[in-house]
């Protein structure tokens, strides 16, 4: 099943991702062949199979409620491209 | 003058060291000396890391005179760049992450530093994990040193490459779909991907959760064996690590092989395998029954749906992972955002490569309103089936074996037109991922002067059975010794 | 409001749980930190990090749904939610879709009517919090603080049950406590760890289709909570009967103009794509398990209410009003077993006095500067008529600002009561002698008089004498 340039445009939407014009149409060509090869999917006869999520039958191990971590806050804003008196910064959200 | 210490295998290294034949010192200016002499034709490293390796190399040095000498003591390796490795550039092989100094180290990382490892670099990789081929790296290509026109597999292509070509002994590497086994494979190197759960995934930056497994990459199966034995145990830090004990992998390597029951895929032997190669893994399969090995056809028959199983999956959960690289706290940032979401969507557009962004766009697809059954369910459960296959087939044999890709090394821009004829590569592979099974790379032969590999698979925590069958063959042939002309 | 209306209000509370360390992580969950020092590198989302699921969650959560009579999930699976904002670092906040770790519960209400009305509680489940924005103070930016990010939520979601403001106040008054009961949240509304979103949409009565619904978020108060309600009812049903239609969307309250108003509007509706956290596995209880947890369940408030009535005699909105707050509650029963003095004498003071005090000085119960034993010696000393009621509220202030027992007051301060029935005789009949004017008023039949008389002795006495004495013999005097 190919997707349309509205289909691609919502989902690059969705991800947050901005494709240069260029980019744009050999992306909706990729991305259907993509989809296209996962369609085969549709044929296989899983009825009442529960869909596996984790190789691995195991179950969720618990810790133990306890304060473990120490924060080095400016080791870890090191990395950052915009921080102020410790708070991260972004373009100014409107809410 | 050299006592060709860059040929030794990290087991053969380690006794050296014991003998106390050379020091750490020496063996790691040998190879950094080698890197820098061979690294440019092959670009297998985006970081080297000269200084601290001879730092850690002399303090391992002391260790052993003070008679501290932990079980890899001295010995040099390097980290695909995907393992945080504190204070050291950590960029998986993207734009995203090119100027990221991680603050901590995988669990991995520690593990090996523990044990006295001595780190040489950051080796290439395709970019975030995403490729067969090592070509979707932001830091461009590596090279295969058996023909520099050619991929060396992917995504862990640089250990690979490194290994191969003899500038490190060992590379650690991740494998989702099969990127340790493959590169392995078309490098005439040793692949090992344990059990999902075996080896801690804290540090390893994630693509696809529910699949992603740290391994190695030597040059003999004693030598995964070595490393394995540091990496594997549970590490409280992942909910996935399981807590299953550690058993002595470098014991089980001298078992014998015989009576070993060998299944070999009724599925893998069709037309998509490049006929020399299935001749070359034919070959193998004869070695293992002429001593002892007993092979048994066994039948996958939803293999050929393992790769379009794998292409929701895993472009689904890492579409997600992903989504931590907004330029806010760390990684590539966009120049003047205008507001919030051109902040998100420059920086990630600027950030990740094509291959990445039709990934986390395929996953965001079969995950949104309306697909999500038809797609992300719906893998899931022929998943399970797959899994299932396995598990009955493992009723009867003991180890899995066939080709690991279906051709050798291709030519470096061969596939990268269509996604689908990359993705095919792994169509050996993949499947031990899905069921979380580990699997392992040997080499077995050349085809055109180029390397092939044979593919084991093993039930869960079946890691002493693939070193097992692997050493043993090992011993009966020397394709694992062979060694590219201009690296040796 | 028309009564050709029908109200229908499901309520969304999110209530922070008082765990030390975060739900995925062990960093701090201590309040009131410097921006980003309690946000560890799991908490940032840093590449390679994952999450580790803490064992009190599961408690307290499992603790909820038995308090509410709910099942509690033998396995449950957290989901991601994926959407993209600032304050949620990974690009998606891991909760439970499908599989919540609590379902199907219920708790009673007293609706309009003075009926008992059982509120449906759809489910509850786990999930981690988000960080906090600041939008003023940044040139052209707003500051992202992550020290929240990852608290545990315990998210409740109400059945569309509640037909009305008042009936959503109850059923939250009654979550609240029932929360702060377990211990499983303090309930701070201003500190954020209980929040509320109410969904509001209305119908014509009789007709069973359900309307159009508006989320009201931003609600951080009770008073808020219900004008919000209220104000969104008449909006919508303003706007349908101008033929307008709802749309559904997210408003938030404004206090200050007391009004709801639409978000600013994102330009693609959310599609959180929910699939199974890959980096967590079913989090898998036992039936030994939760039973286990049944057994450490406090008394709740209702059978509280109820053995206090029963056991105490107390009247029923006295009891409602005591085990409101289970501190509270216990310390009223410490007095009560401390005293030789009846319950509803206790109960009276307690919600009387003492609450006054601690609403005045913006206390707590655990910070009262009077425990329940020196309390229960004040009452003892009323009831051995040792002071009266009244010079007991003097005592119980001097109590209150530290200056010693109830026995050490009433001998520095002199106030014992006068009980010696010639002593207080004796001035009765002064009084009487002093204002033969009222005593003949009286004696015409102007009974009220008699707390003028009353006064005049107890002004005599410095309000010492025995109110019950000083009564009774005045009228044996004046007849």
């Amino acid at each position: 099943m190919s997707l349309d340039k509205d289909q691609v445009q919502h989902i690059a939407m969705l991800a947050r991702l901005k494709l240069a014009d260029d980019e744009f149409a050999e992306t909706v060509d990729k991305l259907s062949r993509i989809v296209d090869f996962v369609d085969q999917l549709s044929q296989a006869d899983t009825g009442d199979v529960v869909p596996m999520a984790h190789p691995l039958n195991q179950a969720q191990r618990l810790r133990a409620d306890a304060v473990t971590e120490t924060v080095d806050r400016d080791h870890f804003q090191e990395n950052a491209p915009s921080v102020e008196g410790g708070f991260y910064l972004v373009p100014k959200v409107i809410e | 003058m050299s006592r060709d210490l860059h040929s030794q295998t990290l087991t053969e290294l380690a006794a050296g060291l014991e003998r106390g034949d050379f020091s750490s010192v020496e063996l790691t200016e040998d190879l950094l000396g080698r890197i820098d002499s061979h690294d440019a034709a092959l670009n297998a490293f985006v970081t080297v890391t000269a200084e601290r390796a001879l730092a850690a190399a002399k303090s391992s040095d002391e260790a052993r005179a003070a008679g501290n000498a932990g079980v890899l003591n001295g010995l040099p390796l390097v980290h695909k760049d995907i393992f945080c490795t504190r204070d050291v550039l950590t960029t998986c092989g993207s734009r995203m992450l090119e100027n990221f100094i991680s603050p901590y180290d995988a669990t991995v990382v520690g593990k090996l530093a523990g044990a006295g490892a001595v780190v040489l670099g950051k080796t290439n990789m395709d970019e975030f994990a995403m490729g067969s081929s090592n070509e979707t790296s932001y830091f461009g290509p590596v090279k295969n040193p058996w023909d520099l026109d050619c991929s060396p597999g992917g995504s862990s292509g640089g250990s690979a490459a490194a290994v191969a070509a003899r500038l490190a002994p060992a590379g650690t590497g991740t494998d989702t779909g099969g990127s340790i086994r493959q590169p392995a494979a078309l490098t005439g190197t040793v692949g090992l991907k344990p059990t999902y759960g075996r080896v801690s995934r804290y540090g390893m930056i994630a693509f696809a959760s529910s699949l992603d497994q740290a391994g190695v990459i030597t040059r003999s199966s004693a030598d995964a064996a070595l490393l394995l034995g540091v990496m594997a145990g549970f590490d409280e830090r992942d909910s996935t690590s399981i807590d299953h004990p550690v058993p002595d992998y470098t014991a089980a390597l001298s078992g014998s092989i015989k009576g070993l029951r060998v299944g070999v895929v009724r599925q893998h032997f069709d037309d998509g395998l490049d006929e020399k190669t299935g001749a070359a893994v034919h070959e193998a399969l004869a070695v293992l029954e002429a001593n002892g090995a007993k092979l048994t056809e066994v039948d996958m028959p939803n293999l050929d749906l393992s790769v379009p199983t794998y292409y929701v999956v895993a472009p689904a959960e890492c579409s997600s992972n992903l989504s931590r690289f907004d330029g806010v706290r760390f990684g590539h940032r966009a120049e003047n955002p205008e507001d919030l979401l051109d902040l998100y969507c420059r920086s990630r557009g600027e950030g990740f490569g094509a291959e990445v962004k039709r990934r986390i766009m395929t996953g965001t697809y079969v995950l949104s309103a309306g697909y999500y059954d038809a797609y992300y369910l719906k893998a899931q459960q022929v998943r399970h089936l797959i899994a299932d296959d396995f598990h009955k087939a493992f009723e009867n044999v003991d180890v899995i074996a066939g080709p690991t890709s279906p051709t050798p090394a291709f030519k470096l821009g061969d596939k990268t037109d269509d996604p689908i004829t990359m993705y095919l590569n792994d169509i050996y592979t993949i499947g031990a991922n899905l069921a979380g099974l580990p699997g392992m790379s040997t080499p077995c032969g050349f085809v055109d002067g180029l390397p092939v590999g044979l593919h084991l698979v093993a039930p869960h925590w079946g890691e002493e059975t693939l070193l097992r069958c692997a050493h043993q063959y090992e011993q009966l042939t020397d394709w694992h010794k062979a060694c590219p002309e201009d690296f040796s | 409001m028309s009564s050709a209306w029908e109200v229908v209000i499901g309520l969304e509370i999110h209530a922070q749980l008082a765990t030390s360390s975060k739900i995925f992580s062990g960093a701090s969950t201590a309040y009131g930190a410097e921006p980003n020092t309690q946000a560890c590198l799991v908490d940032l989302g840093y590449p390679g990090v994952l999450p580790v699921l803490n064992e009190e969650v599961v408690r307290m959560a499992t603790m909820f749904g038995l308090a509410v009579n709910a099942t509690v999930a033998t396995r449950s699976v957290f989901a991601r939610k994926n959407y993209f904002y600032p304050d949620l670092p990974k690009g998606y906040q891991i909760s439970q879709f499908e599989l919540p770790i609590v379902e199907h519960g219920e708790l009673f209400i007293t609706d309009a009517d003075g009926n008992e009305k059982r509120i449906g509680i759809t489910r509850a489940h786990l999930e981690e919090d988000a960080g906090k924005s600041v939008h003023e103070g940044f040139e052209q930016s707003s500051g992202i603080d992550l020290n929240r990010t990852g608290t545990p939520l315990l998210e409740i979601v109400s059945e569309p049950d509640l037909r009305s403001a008042k009936e959503a106040i109850a059923y939250m008054r009654k979550i609240h406590t029932i929360v702060r009961y377990l211990g499983i949240s303090d309930g701070n509304m201003q500190e954020g760890s209980f929040r509320c979103d109410a969904n509001v949409s209305v119908r014509p009565r009789g007709q069973e289709e359900l309307g159009t619904r508006a989320e009201l978020k931003n609600l951080n108060s009770f008073r808020f909570i219900e004008k919000a309600i209220n104000f969104e009812i008449e909006r919508q049903i303003e706007l349908i009967e101008d033929g307008g239609e709802v749309v559904q969307e997210t408003r938030l309250y404004d206090s200050d103009k007391d009004e709801t108003r639409s978000m600013r509007s994102k330009e693609e509706a959310n599609d959180y794509r929910y699939f199974p956290d890959p980096d967590l596995l079913p989090v898998e209880i036992d039936a030994a398990y939760i039973e286990a947890v049944r057994e450490t369940l406090p008394e709740l408030p209702a059978a509280k209410q109820q053995r206090f009535v029963a056991d105490y005699g107390l009247r029923e909105d006295d009891a409602g009003i005591l085990v409101a707050v289970r501190a509270f509650a216990d310390f009223f029963e410490d007095v009560v077993a401390s005293t030789q003095g009846k319950a509803q004498g206790v109960a009276n003071f307690v919600i009387g006095d003492l609450a006054g005090a601690l609403n005045r000085d913006g206390l707590d119960i655990e910070q009262s500067p009077v425990s329940a034993a020196a309390l229960a010696a004040l009452l003892d000393r009323i009831r051995d008529n040792t002071i009266s009621g009244k010079i007991a509220k003097e005592v119980f202030e001097a109590m209150w600002a530290g200056e010693g027992t109830a026995d050490e007051i009433i001998e520095a301060k002199g106030l014992r009561q006068i009980t010696d029935s010639s002593a207080i005789e004796a001035i009765v009949d002064k009084v009487i002698e002093a204002n033969p004017g009222q005593v003949a008023e009286y004696k015409a039949g102007k009974d009220k008089l008699i707390g003028f008389f009353v006064g005049q002795v107890m002004k005599e006495t410095g309000g010492k004498a025995n109110p019950g004495q000083v009564n009774q013999i005045l009228k044996q005097k004046l007849g």
